[in-house]
């Protein structure tokens, strides 16, 4: 999932500072499950504003929704019929849905309630940890289901390299190292051979380095 | 009333607030003695987040308490409650009805004026 953490207050309100009447906008998808911008999130985040610019003397008004999703056209839509009646959006979705709504509502000031994290999992309740950099090119299948390129901090393909002591990374003594992960895993499975099918380098073209992605699915459009 | 504290959400604190509060306590069961395993351990953390978010937006965090009685502690729960509610006189109205009852003093003074 998407992961995210919570914005400061204090932030926020600096952000509030020119509205009187705005929406807070949930999302059902992955922020929901992160605990960060689903309908609880929203209820008790339009509260602490609420309460906190009456007791300084400035009421706001706040419209409380929350989304199936904000990445698909289709949820944000059901928004298009209110939405100028208010002076900004607070949109407590990750960062791919706080822009989608922005492009879609072109009139309405967008405002981030969150910071978007990583693509992570649930380690346990309020734990999340990265496992995916999203590099468009997955040898998951080489590496005993490791990535080298998000768990090795300097994301390299035959490693460890001299900074893993002990099976720690030298970048923090609470993480580990990707690649003794990768080669204990390899060891396990009796696939240590996939160490030297690895690609002599990586293409990086279906990275971030060409600039924004797009997927067309020609089966699909 | 609430069958189990671990139904309590922050929101619902947080409209106690709203709703002109000026302090919230929370009781639940002892702990370990909950019904429903751990409603009251849970409801402890949402009574903790609350406690930040007042503190974080200088309502007072010490408005909002969590006591754990026994069904059988009548005598206790008095002195607690006399205990809070002792607590939050002496912190005097909320901020927010603070504000409050400003806001509705100028809007009579307008009127006088007009």
């Amino acid at each position: 999932m998407i992961t995210g953490t919570p914005k400061p207050i204090e932030e926020i309100l600096e952000m509030l500072e020119p509205y009187d009447n705005i929406i807070v906008a949930g999302c059902f998808g992955c922020v929901t499950v992160c605990r960060v911008g689903g309908d609880k999130e929203v209820q008790v985040l339009s509260s602490t504003l609420r309460l906190a610019r009456e007791a300084a003397g400035r009421k706001i008004e706040i419209k409380e929704v929350c989304l199936e999703r904000q990445c698909d056209p289709e949820y944000l839509e059901p928004m298009r019929p209110y939405i100028e009646d208010y002076q900004a959006v607070l949109s407590i979705a990750c960062g791919a849905g706080i822009q989608f709504m922005a492009e879609k509502f072109t009139k309405s000031p967008l405002l981030p309630g969150i910071n978007t994290g990583f693509l992570g999992v649930t380690e346990r309740q309020g734990e999340w940890t990265e496992r995916c950099q999203g590099c468009g090119d997955c040898v998951l299948h080489l590496t005993g289901g490791i990535c080298p390129v998000t768990r090795c901090a300097k994301s390299i393909f035959h490693g460890p390299c001299g900074g893993s002591v002990q099976g720690t990374c030298e970048v923090d003594k609470d993480v580990k190292c990707g690649w003794q992960l990768i080669i204990d895993r390899l060891v396990t499975l009796d696939q240590m051979d996939n160490y030297g099918k690895l690609k002599p380098y990586k293409g990086w073209d279906s990275s971030r380095d060409g600039g924004p992605r797009r997927i067309i699915r020609e089966d699909m459009v | 009333m609430l069958p189990c504290t671990g139904r309590i959400d922050e929101s619902l604190l947080l409209k106690a607030f709203e709703n002109g509060a000026d302090g919230v306590m929370v009781i639940g069961c002892l702990e370990g003695d909950c019904h429903y395993v751990n409603g009251n351990i849970r409801a402890r953390a949402r009574v903790e987040r609350v406690y930040n978010i007042l503190e974080q937006i200088n309502i007072g965090p010490e408005r909002i308490r969590m006591y754990n009685l026994s069904a059988g502690e009548g005598a206790k729960f008095a002195a607690f409650t006399n205990e809070f509610v002792g607590r939050v006189e002496e912190l005097g109205p909320s901020p927010i009805n603070l504000a409050r009852s400003n806001g509705s003093k100028e809007s009579e003074q307008e009127v006088q004026a007009t």
